[in-house]
């Protein structure tokens, strides 16, 4: 296999898990968001099937020295919450309950075609560039030393 | 109640299996925000995987359309005003989302499996504004 299979064949696996667990279909989104209303609990065994095979399989992946493809493994902010990691995941909560999409069921529903998805992707696009312009110009401050190489630090 | 969430479990246990094997071979975290958000400031040799990552999202969307259409709704047209808050949407998920490093799978799932208490805090906190969120367009509005 060689590495750009892998990535392709991730993308693949994912999107077909996201259809089979009923995430591309906002309804069901909305609906597992409704606590309050006739709530219906689903989706929640989505993200636990997702972390227990994860979090079981990265475990194994660890024990390796390196990924197959790549001379590291990620690495990843070791500080605390901060204000720009809660405010930034507010507002797409905001947007998640609204639209009922996430990223992931977005793009493996702009497949189809259908037009709401060709009215929110882009927008989530738009979203994407906004932010990334906003913390750039915030970065701009920092030393050179300090700033990150954009896109070195894709991990959440 | 078993068949209602057997679905998900699988379809969750996919969504895993394909963080892991983007983490086994390419040393890569899948959190689509990320994956696909980094391509509107590429960096060279930084690029070519999240290309085929994304291709492979569609094509499993292509895949699921044809053989499994029933995953998606019915096609519809959004109303004017349905299109303003669809495009209010997708702008608050995509800024959010970059602005807090992760959305449901780089946070939800990659980050949860590795006990990152950032991820943790993200998730409580994008979960607790959706269900608000849906709450007041669905019951106070």
């Amino acid at each position: 296999m060689r590495p750009s299979l892998s990535a392709f064949l991730s993308g693949l696996v994912f999107a077909i898990g996201l259809g089979l667990a009923g995430m591309t279909d906002p309804a069901n989104v909305l609906g597992f968001l409704d606590v309050a209303g006739d709530w219906d609990y689903r989706l929640a065994f989505v993200m636990g099937g997702a972390i227990a095979v994860h979090a079981a399989l990265r475990r194994l992946i660890h024990q390796r020295a390196r990924p197959l493809f790549a001379a590291t493994f990620p690495t990843f902010s070791a500080s605390k919450p901060d204000a720009k990691l809660l405010a930034g995941s507010a507002l797409f909560g905001v947007g998640w309950g609204l639209g009922g999409y996430c990223p992931g069921p977005a793009l493996t529903s702009l497949a189809t075609g259908a037009v709401p998805l060709l009215v929110f992707v882009p927008a989530m696009f738009a979203g994407f560039y906004l932010a990334q312009v906003l913390q750039a110009r915030g970065s701009r401050g920092a030393t050179r030393a300090e700033v990150p190489r954009a896109g070195a630090a894709p991990a959440p | 109640m078993t068949s209602s969430i057997l679905l998900p479990l699988l379809g969750g246990g996919l969504i895993g299996l394909s963080a892991s094997l983007l983490l086994l071979a390419n040393g890569r975290v899948a959190g689509i925000s990320g994956v696909v958000g980094s391509l509107l400031a590429p960096v060279r040799g930084d690029i070519a995987w999240r290309v085929l990552f994304f291709a492979g999202l569609l094509a499993g969307g292509l895949l699921l359309a044809w053989l499994r259409p029933g995953a998606f709704p019915a096609p519809a047209s959004p109303s004017a005003g349905g299109a303003w808050l669809l495009a209010g949407a997708g702008l608050l998920v995509g800024f959010g989302s970059r602005l807090g490093n992760g959305c449901t799978s780089g946070h939800g799932v990659c980050g949860i499996s590795r006990g990152s208490v950032r991820s943790i805090a993200a998730t409580l906190t994008f979960m607790a504004t959706g269900v608000l969120t849906v709450f007041l367009v669905r019951h106070v509005l």
